[in-house]
């Protein structure tokens, strides 16, 4: 129908808007494909297999996937009583979920320091069960998590929002506790959008760099001493462009491999 | 038994307030009103699903006003039946044997014995979004009534059924009270809905209950012009009594009300009598008047007999034709002082 449309009236309005439209879709697309192109497939088996890069890769995905897991335990939740509930200060506390993506990441990176740092009271606590932040796991998956997790819970609580209240009505009346009815109801018919909340983040997390950078430049991970991606990309940056392109286009490359297999696993899910 | 007593919900733009009800056991009870008078409301704060701001609401003796609705064997259903999309029919009447740790077997069982009660086995294995309304209709019933609820709320069960399922549904109501002996709150803004199905009716209105009775009761006296004009009392006139005699317009009608001054009439088009000829009878209203429109509604027919003012009269399809009554046709209408009501 909108294809016929426009094919029948191509006044100078929608020519001016489909060329502006293919200029910025090549502005996204081209770079990156660029970038992966400039290398050689060999060139980039020969860096992947560097011990830099390998550890950088793997420390990349699973403190993602962590921060994101985490997301989903705290931020659901959160969204759930957003969803549900109308109250005094709602829109103040949407506000602050907001936060996250107005702050420049650098300065993120330093405020977590300042709560989470060796010297400060939460740093304190989790250091006594063990946990560190400053150069560690733990400080990549805090810096990731906050700075995506207003993806997810913006995302699960459109989802929430959609499920008929009273669905959750029904089953209370059918004997169902809160609990059950959040299970049994809610939860699977909001799963969509909580997931691809979840890929949005873990993707958001992926490409983290300003707050990493200050809060763990370097982290010790599976005993090597190693960087996020994006921090091994820039570092490799400063001994020239010939070094840094081939983990670029791998960081690309890796990105959008598994950002595509989600949103197809997600795709999947609403044709069934 | 289900008490209400002095309930008051807050519902945002006005209050459900003074609600005092008792339904018996077993009991097929209506709830009439026009849309936005609060009926959903009413049936969610019974079930609990809605918060009480003052009065409480007893069943079998025992007080559930602030009992959490898992815990008060309540069941709802929907005008639009809000089945669980997610679940198959089957797992959608199952849900609260589950919900209420019924063992295996026994769920399926139970299950399998409702489902042909609704005359719904073929669908068990069906998706719930796949079903006509009035499919989805009988599994939400059957979802709720397998759990074995102490009373049953139906809110406009009928409404966003067609004319035909709606008729068909009707009938099935009627015989699953009649089978399974639960008590029945069922709330719609149908009048004919509330004649065919309920024993007694409460009609409420901006938020009040401003009559509750038999049906009969209604019929005969509504106690006011909204109930009245639900009664499908269609001739609802406004005149000046004087000596019984009530002037609306150019008719006087002779009634038996005491009243004086500025009264509201009503009279039940099944109380006039149509005739070709001045009837010999005891009546003591008989006016002629031209017949300006005919509604023909099968079995019955509602004839405007235009004086001025205009006349409702229904007579069966039988004298209809034996009549043969045209439009345009001078007839006469006659009927009782007694089949006045004045309000």
């Amino acid at each position: 129908m909108n294809k016929i449309s426009i094919r029948r009236k191509l006044d100078s309005m929608s020519i001016v808007f489909i060329t502006l439209g293919t200029l910025l879709l090549l502005f996204i697309f081209v770079p990156p494909l660029k970038t992966i192109f400039s290398s050689s497939p060999e060139t980039l088996w020969n860096t992947l297999l560097e011990k830099d890069v390998y550890s950088s890769i793997l420390l990349t995905i699973s403190a993602a996937l962590i921060a994101t897991l985490v997301g989903l335990f705290l931020g659901v939740p959160l969204a759930y009583l957003l969803a549900r509930h109308q109250f005094r200060g709602k829109r103040f506390i949407e506000a602050i979920i907001d936060v996250p993506i107005v702050i420049p990441h650098s300065a993120v990176g330093v405020a977590l320091l300042f709560v989470f740092g060796a010297n400060f009271l939460c740093g304190k606590i989790f250091h006594s069960i063990g946990i560190d932040f400053f150069r560690s796991l733990a400080g990549v998956v805090i810096a990731m998590m906050f700075v995506s997790i207003p993806f997810l819970i913006d995302s699960a609580k459109e989802g929430f929002k959609a499920v008929d209240v009273r669905l959750e009505k029904v089953a209370r009346t059918l004997g169902a506790s809160p609990w059950r009815a959040f299970f049994q109801i809610s939860l699977p018919l909001a799963w969509k959008s909580i997931f691809s909340g979840l890929v949005l983040m873990w993707a958001r997390g992926l490409s983290e760099f300003g707050a990493i950078v200050i809060l763990a430049y370097y982290a010790s991970f599976l005993g090597w001493n190693t960087k996020v991606l994006p921090v091994l990309v820039a570092d490799r940056f400063d001994l020239g462009l010939d070094y840094t392109r081939p983990v670029a286009a791998l960081a690309i490359l890796i990105s959008l491999i598994v950002f595509v297999a989600l949103r197809s696993i997600a795709y999947k899910g609403e044709k069934a | 038994m289900i008490a209400i007593k002095n309930l008051k919900v807050d519902l945002g733009d006005f209050l459900l307030r003074d609600i005092n009800l008792d339904i018996d056991s077993g009991e097929y009870f209506i709830v009439l009103g026009p849309t936005g008078a609060g009926k959903t409301v009413l049936l969610e704060a019974m079930a609990g699903l809605y918060p009480v701001l003052a009065g409480e609401v007893w069943i079998d003796g025992r007080e559930i006003t602030r009992l959490n609705p898992e815990k008060r064997g309540i069941g709802i259903v929907y005008q639009d039946q809000v089945l669980f999309p997610h679940l198959t029919v089957e797992e959608n009447i199952a849900f609260g044997l589950k919900s209420r740790k019924c063992p295996k077997r026994e769920v399926k069982a139970k299950v399998d014995t409702m489902a042909e009660i609704m005359g719904i086995s073929h669908l068990l294995r069906r998706n719930s979004a796949t079903l006509s309304g009035g499919e989805k209709q009988k599994v939400a019933l059957a979802r709720a009534l397998v759990t074995e609820p102490r009373a049953l709320l139906l809110d406009e069960p009928l409404s966003a059924l067609d004319p035909e399922s709606k008729e068909k549904m009707q009938r099935e109501l009627r015989e699953i009270h009649r089978r399974i002996k639960v008590t029945i709150i069922h709330v719609t803004h149908d009048f004919e809905e509330a004649v065919t199905l309920g024993h007694r009716v409460a009609v409420l209105n901006d938020g009040s209950i401003v009559q509750v009775g038999t049906i009969e009761e209604f019929l005969r006296h509504p106690s006011s012009e909204f109930v009245a004009r639900f009664a499908l009392s269609r001739n609802i006139f406004t005149g000046r009594a004087e000596n019984s005699f009530v002037d609306i317009g150019g008719v006087k009608l002779r009634t038996i009300t005491k009243s004086r001054g500025v009264v509201r009439l009503s009279l039940r088009p099944e109380d006039i009598l149509i005739s070709k000829e001045p009837l010999q009878s005891t009546a003591r209203n008989s006016f002629q008047g031209v017949i300006s429109d005919i509604t023909d509604k099968g079995s019955i027919v509602y004839i405007t007999v235009t004086l001025p003012p205009d006349f409702v009269c229904l007579i069966t399809r039988q004298a209809f034709e034996e009549l043969g009554l045209r439009r345009g046709a001078r007839v006469w209408v006659t009927f009782k002082a007694s089949a006045i009501h004045v309000f």
